[in-house]
């Protein structure tokens, strides 16, 4: 507890037992909410031998891993068209000619400011019609809705990064002769992808909380795989607890991951500074 | 463009309730956010430490099954909170924007719950970016950590929060419409009800309604644009 804040003295002997009281008082009322919630749900027979043969049942668990699969699936396919659909967009928002230029922009500033679930209802009424499958066509919706918009978040990252780029870089390689393209590969990219990675996963993260949105055009991702077992168990509170550890367990992988690469990477010079200024263009919540 | 006229009441209805539910939330966020801000930078390790828990959980957690688990799982436990406005004046009025069901209460106060987890990352790292300096100085006239804190970090703080609290609001305003998941007669609710009913209006159905939402995070940009302009100092 040495130099760790600035906001309070090292406590000394009063004040550390002051704090000891305080850790106390704080940890009774805690423990006693916890005792109420758990007294609470046993009122309401949630913990009834019933509701816990029916959460360890096999078809249960069965279906759940399905949802994984498809949220997996849907999570895994709006990643990569996003990262293609956002390099594609930032490429054409750092395009010399105006006419590129400001399309790209008008279209990252629009994904960004409109829900995503507008998006994923417009694809979905858009694709009726046709003689689509209805889950085809959620699945087009979903991964459509959720790569317009999270394509829009990275091609700002993608600038962000490459603009994170010491300028020295790029003045040197235009002294020595390579064309813009040439520039942005060879030079500016490799080194832009490290200040970039953090964030790209974290966005990642968004995207996989974000695919339980297909329960809404109904596609059998976790959370509509949760909606079944919660009607087939007669259940409601339980089961979404059960559904929301799983998703924290998925997302917890994803956030350790960007963690390690994070410390891992901002072990260079000013690199730090670099990955934060990139992170600043990521939306807040 | 008969979908917008024949239905402009029913959709500023519905802009309505999403308003009602950002209002209810946003006020929800702010005070649960500071208080969980507060208790990360506390002097309480156990503070500190279910603070952190409770960011690290509702990050992770997808909205709509926090939603999900208050508007369906809550009143499993006989808590039905509802508000019937229109009774209280002895109207019948069944309009969506005086009746708020256990499904609004439940979904906002949900809304509201996860923005908080945002908000606090929001207000802790204003409060890291206030000079060292400055904390040292008021701990050093013998300011205690409370007075520390309000007296001198935090006015300091709320200077460069308000950039970062104004994004957080405008993602709770988007978010707002993950409540159509729950049965909540807001913005995205009727988005959808109307591409069902108007399958040949689809596309400007949808800019309608995204233009409708840009009108509500703009009006929540330029107003953190002003209160910014009232709080700079001149330094």
């Amino acid at each position: 507890m040495s130099a760790s804040t600035v906001l309070y003295d090292a406590p000394g002997p009063l004040t550390r037992r002051r704090h000891l009281l305080y850790s106390v008082l704080f940890g009774v009322v805690l423990a006693a909410a916890v005792v109420w919630v758990v007294l609470k749900l046993k009122d309401a027979g949630e913990f009834d031998q019933r509701v816990i043969d029916g959460l360890t049942r096999t078809n249960v668990w069965n279906a759940i891993g399905d949802g994984v699969v498809a949220t997996l699936k849907v999570a895994g396919l709006a990643i990569v068209l996003s990262v293609a659909f956002g390099l594609l967009l930032a490429f054409g928002r750092m395009a010399d000619r105006t006419w590129i230029r400001v399309p790209c922009r008008w279209l990252i500033e629009f994904f960004r400011a409109v829900p995503v679930l507008l998006m994923i209802i417009f694809l979905r009424a858009l694709t009726g019609g046709h003689g689509l499958e209805i889950e085809t066509r959620a699945l087009i919706a979903l991964v459509g809705g959720l790569t317009l918009y999270n394509g829009s978040v990275l091609a700002e990252v993608f600038r962000a990064g490459v603009q994170a780029v010491p300028r020295g870089q790029s003045e040197a390689a235009y002294a020595i002769g390579l064309r813009k393209g040439q520039v942005m590969r060879i030079v500016l990219m490799p080194q832009a992808i490290r200040y970039m990675l953090p964030a790209i996963i974290s966005q990642c993260v968004v995207a996989l909380k974000d695919t339980s949105l297909g329960f809404i055009v109904a596609y059998p991702e976790l959370t509509s795989q949760g909606r079944q077992i919660a009607l087939f168990l007669h259940n409601n509170l339980m089961v979404w607890v059960v559904i929301a550890a799983v998703y924290i367990t998925l997302n917890n992988v994803v956030s350790e991951i960007a963690t390690l690469l994070e410390r891992r990477l901002s072990r260079g010079r000013g690199a730090s500074k670099a990955i934060a200024e990139v992170e600043e263009v990521l939306p807040a919540g | 463009m008969d979908w917008l006229t024949e239905n402009w009441r029913d959709i500023l209805v519905a802009f309505g309730v999403t308003i009602e539910m950002c209002l209810l939330a946003g006020l929800i966020c702010l005070v649960v956010g500071f208080f969980l801000a507060a208790l990360r930078v506390s002097p309480i390790p156990l503070g500190r430490a279910v603070g952190g828990f409770y960011v690290r959980t509702v990050r992770n957690t997808p909205l709509l099954i926090v939603m999900t688990l208050f508007a369906f799982g809550l009143p499993e436990l006989d808590i039905r909170p509802e508000f019937h406005v229109a009774g209280w004046f002895g109207s019948d009025s069944n309009s969506d924007l005086l009746n708020f069901n256990v499904f609004f209460v439940f979904a906002s106060s949900a809304l509201g719950l996860y923005t908080a987890a945002f908000v606090c990352e929001a207000v802790r790292s204003g409060i890291n970016s206030v000079p060292v300096g400055q904390a040292e100085a008021a701990r050093s006239v013998g300011m205690t950590f409370t007075q520390t804190l309000r007296l001198v970090v935090l006015p300091q703080a709320f200077r460069v929060v308000v950039p970062p609290l104004a994004s957080t609001l405008i993602a709770m305003t988007k978010n707002s419409s993950v409540a159509v998941g729950v049965g909540v007669t807001e913005a995205a609710f009727m988005m959808k009800k109307l591409t069902n009913d108007y399958s040949s209006q689809i596309l400007a159905i949808f800019v309608g309604f995204a233009v409708g939402y840009m009108v509500l995070v703009a009006l929540i940009a330029t107003s953190a644009n002003a209160l910014e302009r009232r709080l700079a100092v001149a330094r």
